[in-house]
């Protein structure tokens, strides 16, 4: 049983980290972006280079989790706001369908330019998972480098929910996220907001990937499987709510962890069973406010 | 939003009568110029037009979707329902009627989709989208657990018959060929008719405001759900098609990028045109066998960049190239 709780817990912070992203874009920009997963295999591929880098420049291992920080502080300082100038900007305010095509065509764009990168071998940066050893719980032992991922969705929720509600420029984005057209009639700059609110949205599927990539085989394909989850779990909790990612990423998490241990044939779809039944009695998610119909 | 007048429908719906005719003419035209032309067309050429009729008519369905405004982007569930029926009536049942085994593919899928029809029908937007996603997906996850149906390698079939006439090496190809022509233009002629019948201009009224067409006495949930059972049906054919021209059949049909690719060709084609659909179709394939044989490690790049171009410039799709006029 608590290994249960614990594999849900592991599998719910990564989600977090990542679906907040997803569901901060949504907020602010409008749009579900589906890319958001070749965001996050970018940063998984540039952890993986820039951990080798350190290594081979005989740094400290310690090192190794500063470099996955600035590995996907470089994916959201140079690709985010490239994407959001020369692309996004140019379909603001089209239908959320069409918006999610586009997001559709960069993800096929980016999926074979990380090929074109990065090759089609998998890259493995084991280094850092075994940096923190192991914990016992009970007679159980787990990886070390399980709880530090599990800190850090802590870290990081806090931070953007502080970040939202104890800020100046968190209520502009918020004001933003409310109504663009009252916001930008009241002196807010929009199109520095969505490059903001983009970019940060970017850094956290690349923080996400940054700090998956010890766990997994950085391989092509990353991307695919973390886009169709984190989209279940916004929609479980609500597109746009942060809470609702938490609450979301949880759910699925705990649906997940219970498959694989109870009934491993049920893994690939326990995550959908408890998104229609979520959809079922809540059409807009745990933690959305019901729209009102336009007549 | 609020502007906009609803078509006279009972005018439009008279008219429909003399145009079916119009409807008609055409698509025999159209069959008979496609078959005597594959006559002299090249096998590589007979069997990319095969595949494109095949996944047209999937994008065929999500026009018919999209119309009431509405996008599928689990279009793959049915078309892997559709080709895992057709092959499995030819191994299994020994159906070996190639008409048979593409009605028995549309059917099929259309039953399986009906159940979920008026549970999807009070969805819009992006949680219509994303269900259709995650019921593609499940099917997916179900092909790729069941031993039976060979899991993720698929499994191959065998060579068709049609109306009790077995094939010759020779010809085959040429025949499933024709009748991927046949199905098409039969199944484009009618979904003109349906367009232009009453249903179908109360799909485009739904578009366009939801809450009127419900005073004016129409049932939005009904028209949706309708639509999504008709998509299902065309969905299910070209799966069946796709498996008669291929001969194999895997879990992949139904995975998220197959869908994304009838999206594609339906947001390329756009909403007023049927022969765009399968225009459309047409060049996905081209674009495909093209680049994959020149370029095989960035052709998801060039199609990437193209959809771009046609979502920026040509918003309308390319049906919007030679029909005139308002959004019918």
């Amino acid at each position: 049983m608590p290994t249960i709780l614990i594999d849900a817990l592991t599998y719910a912070s990564w989600l977090f980290i990542v679906s907040l992203g997803l569901t901060l874009v949504f907020g602010v920009l409008k749009i579900l972006n589906i890319a958001h997963g070749s965001f996050y295999a970018l940063g998984a591929y540039t952890a993986a280079s820039f951990v080798g880098w350190a290594a081979s420049l005989k740094w400290a291992p310690g090192f190794s989790i500063v470099a996955m920080l600035l590995a996907a502080v470089a994916v959201a300082a140079v690709l985010a706001p490239a994407t959001e100038r020369a692309l996004l900007r140019f379909f603001y305010g089209r239908d959320e369908v069409l918006l999610v095509l586009v997001t559709y065509a960069m993800f096929l764009i980016l999926e074979d330019a990380t090929k074109l990168l990065w090759g089609a071998n998998p890259y493995y940066v084991s280094e850092p998972y075994g940096m923190f050893g192991s914990v016992s719980i009970g007679q159980q032992t787990y990886v070390g480098y399980d709880f530090v991922l599990v800190g850090l969705a802590i870290a990081v929720g806090l931070l953007v929910w502080w970040g939202l509600n104890r800020t100046r420029q968190g209520k502009i984005v918020l004001a933003v996220m409310h109504n663009a057209e009252v916001a930008a009639s009241m002196g807010v700059n929009i199109s520095r907001v969505y490059m903001v609110a983009f970019s940060i949205g970017i850094f956290l599927a690349a923080i996400g990937g940054a700090f998956t990539a010890p766990m997994i085989s950085v391989q092509p394909g990353v991307s695919v499987g973390v886009i169709v989850v984190s989209f279940a779990v916004v929609i479980i909790g609500g597109l746009g709510s942060i809470q609702g990612a938490a609450v979301g990423a949880l759910i699925v998490g705990l649906a997940r962890s219970l498959a694989v241990h109870v009934a491993p044939v049920a893994e690939l779809f326990s995550i959908y069973i408890v998104m229609a039944v979520v959809l079922m009695f809540r059409p807009e998610g745990l933690f959305q406010r019901t729209q009102v119909r336009k007549i | 939003m609020s502007a906009v007048p609803l078509p006279s429908m009972s005018s439009q719906a008279a008219g429909a009568g003399a145009s079916a005719a119009r409807v008609a003419t055409a698509a025999l035209v159209c069959a008979a110029v496609l078959i005597a032309a594959g006559l002299f067309l090249p096998k590589w050429l007979t069997f990319l037009v095969t595949m494109a009729a095949a996944n047209g008519l999937v994008s065929l369905g999500i026009v018919v979707l999209m119309r009431g405004g509405v996008v599928a982007f689990g279009q793959g569930m049915v078309f892997a329902i559709g080709g895992y029926t057709a092959a499995l009536a030819f191994n299994k049942l020994g159906i070996t009627d190639a008409l048979g085994l593409v009605l028995a593919g549309g059917v099929a899928a259309a039953l399986v989709a009906a159940p979920f029809a008026p549970l999807l029908s009070r969805y819009r937007g992006i949680f219509f989208a994303m269900l259709t996603l995650a019921l593609s997906m499940v099917t997916y996850g179900l092909l790729m657990k069941l031993a039976v149906l060979g899991g993720s390698d698929g499994f191959n079939t065998g060579r068709p018959t049609l109306l009790g006439q077995s094939l010759p090496d020779a010809r085959v190809g040429y025949i499933v060929y024709c009748l991927a022509v046949v199905v098409s233009t039969l199944a484009g002629a009618l979904a003109r008719i349906y367009f232009d019948s009453t249903r179908g201009l109360v799909t485009l009224a739904v578009k366009e405001n939801e809450l009127r067409v419900e005073y004016l006495g129409g049932s939005v949930r009904q028209a949706m759900a309708v639509n999504f059972i008709i998509a299902a049906f065309t969905g299910g054919l070209g799966g069946a098609m796709a498996v008669l021209a291929l001969g194999h059949i895997d879990p992949n049909f139904s995975y998220w990028t197959t869908s994304g690719e009838f999206v594609f060709v339906a947001i390329l084609a756009g909403p007023q045109s049927i022969a765009a659909v399968f225009v459309s179709s047409a060049v996905l394939e081209v674009v495909r066998s093209f680049s994959s044989s020149y370029f095989p490690n960035t052709w998801q790049l060039a199609l990437g960049l193209f959809l771009l171009f046609v979502i920026r410039f040509l918003p309308r799709g390319l049906g919007s190239l030679w029909t005139k006029g308002n959004a019918r």
